[in-house]
């Protein structure tokens, strides 16, 4: 461990706790959050690290409060997390939305497991994707990554903490139960190898017309908090430049929900990161996502051997949607399959993106399990004939 | 004094010592941002100025003072002062504060909302946060109704109590508010009403300089939807019912001040104690 309570080095290390790593390597000084399966490893490690790097940890009441309590902690200049799983996701939809509203950067885990309600608390799902996208009311743009390896469970968890504070939104890491209790190589490489995006901050000085909401060219607003005598008012209702709200008519809704959207919704190119394999010769493109993409990696070996020209485009981003890249695959390949642990999410924007110039096979699952290797393999053999 | 209004008549203020445009309070306040929302005889506004008042007289640095409210009329106290102010959602400024001030202990934070906001909706985060003892001071306007929506009622609702949603009679039991922070473990607990403003204001005072959760509720009329299905049209007619209800009993048992129609109101301060807050807590764990 180096002086500043950082670990470097190669560890034989649980995802829950790497994902706990990557936050304190990103700069994550606060955390609350609310003890729940599979994501309580997050917060008992937090427990642990957070008095040894100078941060706070703090278990809330409820995952209501936990999300608000990271609100208010980035609003105090630091950064700030929480993680859970589905029960506790859809309490903290409502503040989600403020954070949205707010452009607080902060970072939310939800460790998946199998639901509806209170499902499958040990065992996996993906059956919170939809939610991550459309979860809290109104209209508004998220950033959601999707980790298949404690490796990238530590790697994106740093990666949200730069796009929330590049892009002044929070930010979903929507990770699952096999890959948070899954055990293998972890690699944290030393703090000056890792990038680290810091908060743009206002580059006038209190009292000489600082406004919250008025947006850099990239329609991103520097953030002053509080305690810097910039005397800010942030709220959730509909607000102008300044922060205050108008909600009497649309005309600070309309340039608000437009730059909400587009400032993240432009740069989608920065944000949208995928993985390929052999989509050259591909007439059959798995599209899929953490584990689920992992458990179909063994199926897609096997129909190569078969001869099937198969290729994968694992979605590291899911939200935003790589959305361009389907629509170009769609031009030239026979058909998509897509397995994923719910009961069809993500195939459904594949489909919308795929616009019936190829088919698109679902391969459903309702959580408990991985796909087993001849479900997908079955779903591909399909796919071609 | 003038016999129209029993007021000093200013004329005697030399020219220029106070502009006519300036209220002492204007530096405190979002002065864009007026005229308020709330309705003409509403107590929160007076529960705002005392604030403020105490705010002025505190010596704390304004700078590192914030404000968070929920969602309801109180909660827009945090859109009109000149402070660094959060106005968050329904019932849950607590732990947005909660967040605030654990992460930045240099901030003075101030929770500043309404009944239904804090101890309806908002209750768990009430009763946690004084538990912890977190260091913040939380000020309820309590005028046992939901205003903003039209007067339903809430869980500070006096039995029989008239409101939209119990056309009937409120048939459950409220909550004594000072209680209910006395036992969940607050340091400072008062309630006074608006009337009574020096005192209000001191409570306050006090609240602020009081390291740990400290709890001061405000009872106030809300002659829109609550005070004029009891006989009270007008602000001032809730005024005078406080007035003849109002008793200052300063250490009263806090189990001894419940709140019922047509029963007398018991002020004072409750409680004022010292407890090592969640910070210190925390260090001392370390």
């Amino acid at each position: 461990m180096s002086e500043k309570g950082l670990l470097t080095g190669s560890f034989f290390m649980q995802g829950d706790i790497a994902c706990a790593e990557g936050a304190i390597v990103a700069g994550c000084r606060f955390f609350a959050g609310y003890p729940i399966t599979p994501a309580t490893e997050i917060a008992q490690r937090m427990a642990e690290r957070m008095p040894q790097v100078g941060g706070t940890y703090i278990q809330m009441e409820d995952e209501l409060a936990s999300m608000n309590a990271v609100l208010g902690a980035s609003w105090a200049g630091v950064k700030a997390m929480t993680a859970t799983s589905g029960p506790g996701f859809s309490l903290m939809m409502e503040n989600l939305g403020l954070g949205i509203m707010t452009e607080t950067p902060c970072v939310l885990v939800n460790v998946q497991r199998g639901g509806p309600s209170t499902g499958l608390p040990t065992l996996v799902g993906q059956g919170d994707m939809m939610q991550a996208r459309w979860g809290s009311h109104g209209p508004y743009e998220i950033i959601a990554l999707s980790p298949s390896s404690p490796q990238e469970l530590f790697d994106l968890t740093i990666r949200a903490f730069n796009l929330s504070e590049r892009f002044r939104t929070p930010v979903l890491v929507m990770t699952d139960a096999e890959v948070g209790h899954m055990t293998e190589k972890v690699v944290i490489p030393p703090l000056e190898e890792v990038e680290i995006v810091p908060r743009r901050r206002p580059r006038v000085p209190p009292g000489d017309g600082y406004q919250p909401y008025l947006p850099d060219e990239d329609l991103v607003p520097p953030m002053a908090v509080a305690g810097e005598g910039y005397r800010i008012h942030i709220t959730g209702l509909t607000h102008d430049e300044r922060g205050y709200p108008s909600t009497n008519d649309d005309s600070a809704q309309w340039p608000l929900i437009q730059r909400l959207v587009n400032k993240i919704r432009l740069y989608k190119d920065e944000i949208i990161e995928v993985e390929e394999l052999y989509l050259e010769d591909a007439e059959v493109v798995v599209v899929s996502y953490g584990i689920a993409a992992r458990a179909a990696m063994w199926p897609l070996e096997l129909a190569r051997r078969e001869g099937i020209r198969v290729g994968m485009l694992r979605l590291i981003t899911v939200w935003p949607f790589a959305e361009e890249r389907i629509r170009e695959l769609a031009q030239r390949v026979q058909a998509f399959v897509v397995p994923e642990i719910n009961w069809g999410q993500i195939a459904l924007e594949v489909e919308r993106c795929a616009a019936g110039r190829a088919p698109v096979y679902l391969v459903p699952h309702p959580g408990g399990d991985i796909h087993k290797p001849e479900q997908v393999l079955a779903a591909i053999r399909r796919a071609v004939t | 004094m003038s016999e129209l209004t029993g007021h000093m008549e200013v004329n005697s203020v030399e020219p220029g010592a106070v502009s006519p445009e300036r209220h002492p309070m204007d530096a405190l306040l979002r002065e864009e941002r007026l005229p308020h929302i709330w309705c003409s005889g509403c107590g929160i506004g007076t529960a705002l100025t005392c604030f403020i008042s105490a705010l002025l007289k505190s010596g704390l640095d304004l700078d590192k003072v914030v404000v968070v409210s929920g969602i309801g009329c109180t909660g827009r106290v945090a859109g009109y002062v000149q402070l660094d102010s959060f106005h968050t959602t329904h019932g849950r400024a607590i732990p947005f504060a909660t967040g605030l001030k654990l992460a930045n202990p240099e901030l003075k934070v101030v929770v500043f909302s309404g009944d239904g906001d804090l101890v309806t909706i908002g209750g768990n985060h009430f009763i946690h946060a004084a538990r912890r003892n977190i260091d913040m001071t939380v000020i309820c306007v309590n005028n046992f109704n939901y205003g903003m929506t039209g007067g339903q009622h809430g869980a500070t609702t006096p039995v029989g109590s008239i409101t939209t949603t119990t056309p009937y009679g409120n048939y459950e039991h409220p909550f004594n508010l000072p209680y209910l922070a006395v036992a969940s473990g607050a340091v400072y607990v008062a309630r006074w009403t608006v009337l009574h403003v020096r005192r209000l204001e001191r409570a306050i005072g006090e609240a602020l300089a009081k390291r740990g959760f400290s709890f001061v509720e405000v009872i106030s009329p809300c002659p829109t939807n609550f005070g004029r299905r009891h006989k009270q049209r007008t602000g001032l007619d809730t005024l005078k019912y406080y007035h003849e209800k109002g008793v200052i009993r300063h250490g009263a048992d806090p189990k001894s001040v419940d709140i019922e129609l047509g029963g007398e109101i018991v002020e004072g301060k409750f409680i004022d104690i010292e407890k090592p807050t969640f910070l210190d807590c925390q260090v001392t764990a370390r």
